[in-house]
């Protein structure tokens, strides 16, 4: 026959502070290495890598992205245009700016141009861009870890 | 001030933790399936001016660019790279000291008004204009970054072969 205890069984309740602790901890790391900038980063494009490609300190002034893909396709505010049809996009971002802060000449155009591309089609988006009245210009380029 | 004497006892009050660490667990599942690694990008600064260099009055003190030549293979990669009239073979390092010698960063960094020109041929893959851009822009030494030539540009564009 079975023994039983006089004795109520005690409690069998953990201790759950340090879970939650633990638990707000993940959150927050999570939260914080949150990267809201990816919407500019395509997959499709693979940067060329160099070992002085280090961050900007201050972001560029009213940046425009332009994804430039190995097919010679231009991505451009969502949109993905032949290179020979980028002046459309381009001067409607001229406007854009026009219309928020009068002076688009300050504009930045970024290029994220795939790695493998022919480099006569990066110079022919330079190209027009610059006839569209851009004239600032920055390669962006992926930075070389372990180099 | 009536302090209750013994007797009566604190009823421990207990909350229900367990919609709380559900949310938590929720958000961490959350995060981590929208968490994508990025590697860190960098810019290079172009000079493109609208006007082609011939129609602008050049500065006095202003050089003469050091032009850079860089010829593509038949598929795409460096076939040759030519400081003026030098050949450095595919040698990007190379590039690297010869600018690095003929600018004299010995006056310190970021001390050259150099300019330089790229002369690329329309087939070369854009990962070997990155490299040259990088040779004549500067080095690292010491884990910081020694500039070298800020001003870069490109030559028109050549016809595709």
């Amino acid at each position: 026959m079975a023994k039983f205890s006089k004795f109520p069984p005690a409690s069998a309740e953990g201790d759950m502070t340090p879970m939650i602790d633990v638990t707000f901890q993940l959150v927050i790391f999570f939260m914080l290495t949150l990267n809201f900038s990816q919407d500019e980063q395509n997959e499709m494009i693979r940067l060329p890598t160099s070992q002085l490609a280090k961050p900007a300190v201050a972001p560029a002034e009213k940046p425009i992205t332009l994804q430039l893909t190995k097919k010679a396709t231009v991505l451009i505010g969502g949109d993905e245009v032949q290179l020979a049809n980028v002046r459309t996009p381009l001067l409607r971002e001229k406007q854009a700016i026009q219309k928020q802060s009068g002076n688009y000449r300050n504009a930045t155009i970024i290029i994220r141009a795939d790695r493998d591309v022919k480099t006569g089609k990066v110079q022919e988006l330079i190209k027009h861009c610059q006839e569209t009245g851009f004239e600032k210009y920055v390669l962006r380029a992926k930075s070389e870890t372990g180099a | 001030m009536k302090l209750a004497k013994g007797g009566g006892t604190l009823d421990r009050v207990v909350f229900d933790m367990t919609p709380m660490i559900d949310c938590c667990f929720q958000l961490i599942i959350f995060f981590m399936l929208t968490l994508k690694i990025f590697t860190p990008e960098g810019d290079f600064n172009i000079k493109m001016p609208l006007a082609a260099p011939s129609e602008g009055v050049p500065e006095p003190d202003q050089l003469p660019p050091i032009k850079v030549r860089l010829r593509a293979a038949g598929n795409g990669a460096i076939d040759v790279i030519q400081l003026g009239d030098r050949s450095l073979g595919k040698n990007f390092l190379a590039l690297r000291n010869q600018v690095r010698d003929m600018v004299g960063d010995s006056a310190g960094p970021g001390a050259s008004s150099a300019e330089v020109e790229l002369d690329c041929d329309y087939d070369l893959r854009y990962q070997y204009v990155i490299e040259a851009i990088s040779a004549v822009s500067g080095y690292i030494k010491d884990g910081q970054i020694q500039k070298l030539v800020e001003k870069i540009k490109f030559s028109p564009p050549r016809r595709p072969q």
